[in-house]
């Protein structure tokens, strides 16, 4: 158990596979550098694999300000026992304050294990993270600057906001594509810190015998404009309107659960609390009722356009545009007037 | 070879079926009005035990924590074909975050042995998917996140296919092991007419203590020892039986603490009606080019 400690640094878990570093490594990074910025206290990367260090200079500059680097050749694949136990080792040594992980499959893996051991507090799947204070009302005591870790629950029905004040360090996954992209700044350079560390073969409690990665098919997260396509949308010959919308705007398809589930489109296009969360400049939202757990993905949008027959869909109370017909009809009178005005 | 499983398994409120009335005036849940059913993942990882048990002999046991009224789910795991159930309740359980509920249930897996344990990805109340790996670490053994499926068993060491996000993994390990099952794995099964009807008046001894409390005609004893008799007493754990060092149970096992709740009401700032027609439809999107939206 490690004790409160104020001055403890701000910790991302550098995740990288086969020595590309993934993206919400990056994300994170960039809402590290705030928090730590707020604490006063340096921003740090703990990059684990072996011969990754040619990744500590985007780590650099993307915002850490040291980067704790443990290789091995142990360390290659991904494993939770070995990496957990290295990162166990880390935060005892260092302690620092806040330990951030992507809520992918390897930090949601990871970071419960992590916190097992250390006796740590973890809040999953974090959609946003700020500084603040807590009072606690029957003792009038009061805690600053505590890490406020701000999550749906309930099957995204509440925001639920969760502390941990007595013990160290305060964990959360963060959901990939929650926090924006910060811009590398080519003048910034972390200092290097290697870790030795001793592995046996031992510590790996697994084999990993064979492994497959598709790369996404799609990537929401990065798309200005994205167009997506509800049940409304009818049909998967139907769904043509959806591709063809998203090509005249160079924008890219999405669609709701319902929509992936009737089998319009794939998994990968899915925008939502199990899908992918974006923030796009506009996202389009064609026969789209706007169930909750749909909005928690895509109501990051800084535009939004609804197009839905029924003028109580829960959609149109977060649309800045409203447009209430027949998407039959709507939709090829937008392309028409993109193809002539664009 | 025969195997030992245990399933930890949870009865969550049915969160699909949110409606206004489950929503209290300050944001918070009103669990009271949900239906509580069996969490859903935590029914492939029952299916899956079940599944062993069929292709390889041994035994299934479920366990949950939580209130008098979880038994239900454990009459629901008899229905299906588990052997044995257990319901660890205690007042002291309370405000447990994953931390003590993962320590509370390692202690009463510790007690069983089991070769594999099987619990569902997450709970759709919390969905934090931290139980199980919690559990493992706290056991000491390998964790199989994500499994959709086992490959091989062999005594020794299992063979499984986990689901890694944007593709899949083939992963072998020393027994024991802890599985998270994942919805893609099976089709849980439904329950079972003939042991519907066998089991449907197990009871645990906290739901005849409150029986009691309504018909004091109703002697506790006499009727746990029938119901024991006819193996329908569904056994019963509580901190002590488990031997738990209460520091790190409930509240005080519990670093995460909720700071606040608020209910989602998302709304968008200034909202603009747009016509259905060709030219309303042009001059929004004349709209959007000029403010570098589109273009
Ligand atoms: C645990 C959990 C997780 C979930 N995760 C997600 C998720 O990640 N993403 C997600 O999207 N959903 C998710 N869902 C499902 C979600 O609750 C909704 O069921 C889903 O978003 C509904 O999709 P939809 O809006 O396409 O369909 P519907 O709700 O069926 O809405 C279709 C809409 O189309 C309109 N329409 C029909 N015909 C026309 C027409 N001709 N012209 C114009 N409009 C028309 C209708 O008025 C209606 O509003 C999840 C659910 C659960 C329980």
């Amino acid at each position: 158990m490690i004790e409160v400690n104020k001055q403890g640094e701000v910790w991302v878990f550098a995740e990288q596979h086969a020595g590309t570093l993934e993206d919400t490594s990056i994300e994170l990074l960039s809402k590290g550098r705030q928090l730590a910025d707020q604490l006063k206290v340096p921003l740090a990367a703990v990059l684990l694999g072996d011969r990754v260090e040619p990744l500590c200079v985007r780590l650099g500059q993307y915002g850490a300000d040291k980067v704790y680097l443990a290789e091995h050749p142990l360390l290659n694949h991904y494993q939770t026992s070995s990496y957990a136990k290295v990162l166990d080792e880390l935060i005892h040594k260092h302690k620092p304050q806040i330990m951030l992980y992507g809520a992918t499959p390897v930090g949601r893996d990871l970071a419960p294990r992590v916190a097992s051991a250390l006796k740590a507090g973890l809040t999953a799947d974090c959609t946003d993270l700020q500084i603040g204070r807590h009072e606690i009302p029957s003792t009038g005591k009061v805690y600053e600057n505590l890490l406020l870790q701000i999550r749906p629950a309930f099957g995204g029905n509440i925001i639920a906001t969760i502390i941990n004040y007595d013990r160290w360090p305060q964990m959360a996954t963060v959901r990939e594509g929650v926090m924006p992209m910060p811009e590398p700044d080519g003048r910034r350079k972390a200092q290097i810190v290697r870790e030795n560390i001793s592995l046996l073969p031992d510590d790996l409690m697994l084999e990993i015998l064979a492994e497959h990665r598709q790369p996404k098919k799609v990537n929401l997260k990065a798309s200005r404009i994205i167009v997506a396509g509800g049940a409304g949308v009818g049909s998967k010959e139907n769904f043509k309107l959806i591709w063809d919308l998203a090509h005249c705007l160079g924008g890219a398809p999405a669609a709701t659960r319902a929509a992936v589930d009737l089998g319009f489109i794939d998994r990968d296009h899915q925008v939502g609390q199990t899908g992918t969360t974006v923030r796009p400049v506009l996202y389009i939202a064609v026969g789209i009722s706007g169930a909750i757990q749909h909005q928690a993905g895509m109501s990051g949008s800084q535009k939004i356009i609804a197009i839905n027959n029924d003028p109580e869909a829960p959609i149109f109370q977060i649309a800045h545009y409203k447009i209430l017909g027949d998407l039959n009809q709507v939709v090829p009178m937008m392309i028409k007037a993109i193809r002539e005005k664009v | 070879m025969a195997y030992n499983c245990v399933v930890l398994a949870k009865q969550v409120p049915d969160t699909k079926r949110i409606t206004g009335q489950a929503m209290n005036e300050d944001g918070t849940v009103n669990r009271a009005a949900l239906p509580a059913i069996f969490n859903p993942e935590d029914l492939n990882a029952l299916e899956m035990a079940l599944q062993i048990k069929e292709q390889y002999g041994g035994k299934v046991t479920v366990i949950t924590m939580g209130l008098p009224a979880a038994a239900e789910i454990l009459r629901q795991s008899l229905y299906r074909g588990a052997d044995d159930v257990i319901l660890i309740t205690d007042k002291r359980c309370a405000a447990s975050d994953t931390l003590a509920t993962s320590y509370i249930l390692s202690c009463a897996v510790r007690k069983l042995n089991p070769d594999i344990v099987l619990c569902g990805r997450q709970a759709i109340d919390g969905d934090t998917a931290q139980v199980g790996p919690q559990v493992a670490e706290k056991l000491g053994v390998p964790q199989i996140t994500y499994t959709e499926q086992i490959l091989s068993l062999n005594g020794k060491t299992i063979t499984a296919r986990r689901s890694i996000g944007n593709g899949w993994q083939e992963v072998r390990t020393k027994l024991p092991v802890l599985l998270t099952v994942v919805d893609t794995a099976n089709e849980p099964r439904i329950p079972a007419a003939k042991r519907l009807m066998k089991y449907k008046s197990a009871r645990c001894r906290i739901e005849i203590e409150a029986m009691a409390k309504q018909d004091p005609s109703i002697d506790v004893d006499a009727v746990c020892r029938q119901l024991e008799q006819k193996g329908l007493l569904i056994r019963q754990w509580d901190l002590d039986i488990l031997g738990a060092d209460l520091k790190w149970c409930g509240r005080d096992g519990s670093p995460t603490k909720v700071h606040r709740i608020q209910s989602v009401v998302l709304t968008a700032k200034e909202t603009k009606s747009v016509e259905p027609t060709q030219e309303a439809i042009e001059a929004m999107i004349h709209e959007l080019i000029v403010d570098h939206t589109i273009g």
